[in-house]
């Protein structure tokens, strides 16, 4: 029984991702802002009388990138057009889009919801422009264009997302694959990354869509989740009480956890939509298409699989180790040059990224080297060092860079494994408890753990526990 | 010296000699400017100072070259020039100074030319009279009562009246050869896609291409040399080689068809027209041309969705005049703007002449939901058909020949008020732009009431020599170079 009682959600995402080039999608601009405002604006980005647009080219590879790792059709002739409208930060006024014949077509993505994989359908990916930003004073407003021109590229998902859990999950597996493929940086607070979420309900089990709201100003995975529950939930409730649910655009309210109405009357937006004749048709050879597919990394759900079966580790970690690209690369080096994949997937998922995570690093940063955690795991699976003595190391190398056998040289760290100074050792601790032995002899076998720490104790933790637990037992004549 | 009888290429072979100065020959032009423009008003802005300044620069380099070394060029209002009013002959631009430079301009100077001043034109470039510039009309050098033509009036009566030897304009569905052909001079738009658009204020995008006036087909040839080629900043022109067409003339048209289109005879034509085009046929058979009848049967739709076409294209491209960036904002200070839509409209309501809002109109009717298939896309699909039309046409013949326009020029007030009879002016012009294909005006006589009448010719894409060589052949038979409007 769901939690919609008789209804279900129908969800579907647009998702906006800012392409990571150096200058804009139709002008020599550059795409990376320093303090000023209105700094990068050239006659084509000002939109002045005469000034005409040229095609990034490194933006349609880019596009064509990420079209084919969503499983797209590359169109050979994709066509630009103009989507007019009035608007203060849109210099030209209109937008340089892509409308009937968009790039790439007819895709999915495979995502991974409740232990299980789903296909999720990729209506279309679309590239187009950026607008400006307008700031509101009071009685006047700043426009600054500095964005006005950025290339975009707007992936269109098929209304198959059931759930706000499971949109959040597609909208995460997308910024994954944007950041593998190194297009798009993926950042939803600063808006380089943009999800606005198209909702409806219907009674289960028909056919037919209810109507559509969409849901805007949503800069988190979790403000998706919520906003969206919010939403349905504010729908069913619609309904349920006899009225319909108008289609517009809602605003989400992080602060209330609420969404309300953009615009207070139903503006219809007949955006006049024409190819733009300042432009040719996108030409895409499949010779280039082949040329790109070729270059593609592996993709983060097809790598999870690979490193389940060829490191034996459990689905669960596979899916973690590989959110990124560079951690991924990070465990996987790890692994490999340790030889002990399992001991190299609780070192990463456990001690790095709780690092990086409380450090707010870059794995890009870290000090450690994966050649040395793998040494770090070697070291322990030698038995030179115990792991919690490998703790402190680790932590010492997250602090200094340094090898881990020169940490464990200079900190006289090495694990005592000489049966005969364990046996000193454990022949003192036995001497100066003669009550505690009393006790255990006795029967108070809970005692045998204090007799543990009290050597480890007096080894500063470097002795094997395993010889010591064995010494201890023959001693006391177990 | 007098400059008034020298073609451009003449007063560069001068300069460069050292026999006159570009100081000399720039402030001859600038008094002629001076003496007959008032009542011409081919002008809207005189670059008196920067062309002076240039003239001094060009005087003191020590190797004089550049196919247009010093000669002085009108340029049409539409082409931006850097720190030099650009206003398209409308009051939402009449205090724009832009920041930078049209590829064309950029090129001309390249060669040495001298930017004299800004050609006067219809506003926005929509018009066939010059009637709707915010500047007040141009006037024809033959007749001051009559219109220049349009859009590009200003910078086809600045070389008639020769205030410029040379000039350029902008053709969208004719305004340069029909004013060329009231004027009495040589006007030429290029294949669609041979000339920069760059730095050219837009009317209809996919019509839209610079071309140049001049007395002669040799100086308009060398023109078109200059400004002609592939531009990084344009996605549409052509990587096609460009020729030294000026130095290929050839008057001999033995073995060339030329082709006649008989939907283009029809009652419609004026008696002198029809009678300068016969003469003309004589003449290009006479220099060796075979003349046969071809037929483009679409003719008829030509204009409707020239119109359809280029207002659409128009309603989107004039846009971004809204007071926000650059250019006329309305005052605010008495009433403020109740709320953007009325910023908007107040500012373009004021800023944008009658023509001009009737074309954004249409337009924007044309492209709205439930319109586009019917008026924008039909359109597409006929200019599609009609491209074809040429194509088959061009299989029998090389060039065509036909009229400019139903009539030679008309009196100023006119038509004004009559846009359908205006728009079917360009009945003749606007099938070139549609199909892309290169066109021009050549002068060939006067007719009876001493205005001229010149003969259009198109060739097939990129066949501009062919095109230029019978130009050039019927300036030699009829000479009408020579001829001059006797109140300038």
């Amino acid at each position: 029984m769901s939690k919609y009682g008789d209804w279900e959600p129908v969800i579907g995402l647009e998702i906006h991702a800012q392409l990571l080039t150096k200058s804009k999608m139709f002008s020599s601009d550059s795409t990376s802002f320093g303090g000023g405002d209105n700094e990068n604006v050239s006659p084509v980005t000002l939109g002045l009388p005469g000034a005409l647009p040229v095609v990034n080219k490194k933006a349609v590879e880019l596009s064509v990138k990420v079209g084919l790792a969503l499983n797209c059709k590359i169109r050979h002739f994709s066509v630009f057009a103009r989507k007019n409208y009035f608007y203060p930060d849109l210099p030209k006024g209109y937008q340089i889009s892509q409308y009937d014949e968009p790039l790439a077509e007819e895709g999915f993505v495979e995502i991974y919801v409740d232990g299980q994989i789903k296909k999720i359908g990729i209506t279309r990916a679309h590239m187009e422009e950026d607008a400006g930003k307008s700031t509101h004073h009071g009685d006047f407003t700043l426009i600054n264009l500095n964005r006005a021109g950025v290339p975009l590229l707007e992936i269109v998902s098929e209304p198959d997302i059931a759930s706000p859990a499971e949109a959040a999950e597609y909208a995460r597996t997308i910024r994954r694959i944007l950041r593998y493929l190194e297009v798009c940086d993926g950042n939803l607070e600063e808006g380089s990354m943009r999800c606005d979420c198209n909702v409806s309900v219907r009674k289960k089990g028909t056919q037919q869509f209810g109507t559509k709201v969409e849901l805007k100003n949503l800069n988190s995975f979790r403000f998706v989740e919520k906003a969206l529950e919010y939403e349905i939930e504010r729908q069913i409730m619609v309904i349920e009480s006899g009225e319909k649910v108008i289609q517009e655009t809602r605003l989400y309210d992080s602060a209330k956890n609420r969404t309300h109405s953009m615009r207070s009357k139903e503006e219809a937006h007949d955006y006049r939509y024409f190819p733009d004749p300042d432009l040719l048709p996108v030409q895409i050879s499949e010779n280039w298409i082949q040329e790109i597919k070729s270059s593609l990394p592996e993709l983060p759900i097809y790598r999870a699989r690979r490193f389940q079966e060829e490191f034996k580790i459990p689905e669960y970690d596979a899916f973690v180790l590989t959110q990124e690209k560079d951690i991924a690369d990070y465990f996987e080096e790890v692994a490999e040059q340790s030889g002990n994949p399992k001991a190299a997937s609780n070192w990463v998922m456990v001690e790095l990224l709780r690092e990086i995570k409380e450090s707010k690093k870059e794995i890009s940063n870290v000090k450690i080297q994966p050649k040395q955690l793998a040494q770090l795991i070697k070291m322990i699976d030698s038995k030179q060092i115990s792991g919690k003595i490998a703790k402190t190391v680790f932590a010492e190398m997250w602090e200094r860079g340094q090898d881990p056998q020169f940490i464990v040289k200079e900190k006289g760290l090495v694990q005592i494994s000489d049966p005969s100074s364990i046996e000193k050792m454990v022949e003192e601790v036995l001497s100066s408890s003669p009550q505690q032995v009393k006790q255990y002899r006795e029967g108070k076998k809970k005692v045998f753990g204090y007799f543990v720490g009290q050597v480890m104790k007096a080894t500063k933790g470097q002795a094997n526990p395993e010889l010591v637990n064995k010494i201890l037992k023959e001693k006391l004549g177990d | 010296m007098d400059f008034t009888s020298k073609e451009a290429h003449e007063i560069k072979d001068l300069l460069v000699k050292g026999e006159v100065s570009s100081q000399e020959v720039i402030q001859f032009f600038l008094q002629r400017i001076e003496d007959k423009d008032p009542k011409i008003n081919a002008f809207i802005t005189v670059n008196k100072e920067g062309a002076l300044k240039r003239a001094q620069k060009l005087d003191q380099l020590k190797e004089k070259k550049g196919k247009l070394f010093g000669i002085p060029i009108a340029i049409k209002d539409m082409l931006c020039t850097k720190g030099l009013r650009t206003t398209a002959g409308s009051k939402i631009l009449e205090n724009f100074i832009p920041p930078y430079t049209a590829t064309v301009v950029k090129r001309l100077e390249e060669e040495g030319a001298i930017v004299i001043g800004k050609a006067n034109q219809d506003e926005f470039a929509m018009g066939s009279s010059n009637e709707t510039s915010y500047f007040g009309p141009s006037k024809n050098p033959w007749n001051f009562e009559y219109v220049p033509g349009g859009s590009s009036g200003g910078s086809a009566a600045a070389v008639s009246a020769r205030m410029a030897p040379l000039s350029i304009g902008t053709d969208t569905g004719g305004s340069i050869r029909q004013p060329a052909h009231f004027c009495g001079v040589v006007g030429v738009k290029p294949t669609y896609g041979r000339v920069s658009r760059y730095g050219v204020i837009a009317f209809a995008s996919s019509l839209d291409q610079v071309g140049p006036f001049s007395l002669s087909v040799k100086d308009s040839a060398l023109v078109l040399e200059v400004i002609c080629g592939w531009d990084a900043n344009d996605s549409t022109t052509a990587k096609a080689p460009v020729s030294e067409w000026s130095q290929n003339l050839s008057a001999d048209l033995k073995g060339l068809k030329v082709g006649l289109p008989k939907e283009y005879f029809t009652e419609a034509l004026s008696e002198d027209v029809r009678q300068t085009l016969d003469r003309a046929i004589e003449a290009v058979k006479q220099a060796g041309a075979h003349v046969e009848e071809v037929s483009l049967p679409l003719t008829r739709y030509a204009v409707p969705i020239y119109y359809i076409i280029a207002t659409s294209e128009a309603s989107s491209n004039l846009a971004r005049y809204d007071g926000v960036r650059f250019g006329f904002r309305a005052d605010f200070s008495r009433e403020p703007a109740r709320d953007l839509v009325d910023f908007y409209s107040r500012t373009r309501g004021e800023g944008f002449g009658t023509e001009v809002k009737r074309r954004i109109i249409l337009g924007t009717h044309a492209l709205s939901s439930g319109y586009y298939d019917a008026y924008y896309k039909k359109a597409c699909q006929v200019r599609f058909l009609l491209r074809e039309d040429f194509s088959k046409a061009f299989e029998k013949c090389d060039v065509l020949m036909s009229p400019v326009a139903t009539t030679s020029a008309f009196k100023l007030g006119e038509r004004i008020h009559d846009p359908l009879t205006m728009y079917t002016n360009d009945i003749y012009t606007t099938s070139s732009n549609l199909a892309g294909l290169p066109s021009m005006s050549v002068p060939v006589e006067l007719n009876s009431e001493g205005l001229p009448v010149g003969v259009q010719i198109s060739a097939s894409h990129f066949e501009e020599q062919k095109m230029l060589n019978v130009a050039f052949s019927l300036e030699k038979a009829f000479n009408f170079k020579a001829k001059r409007p006797k109140d300038v």
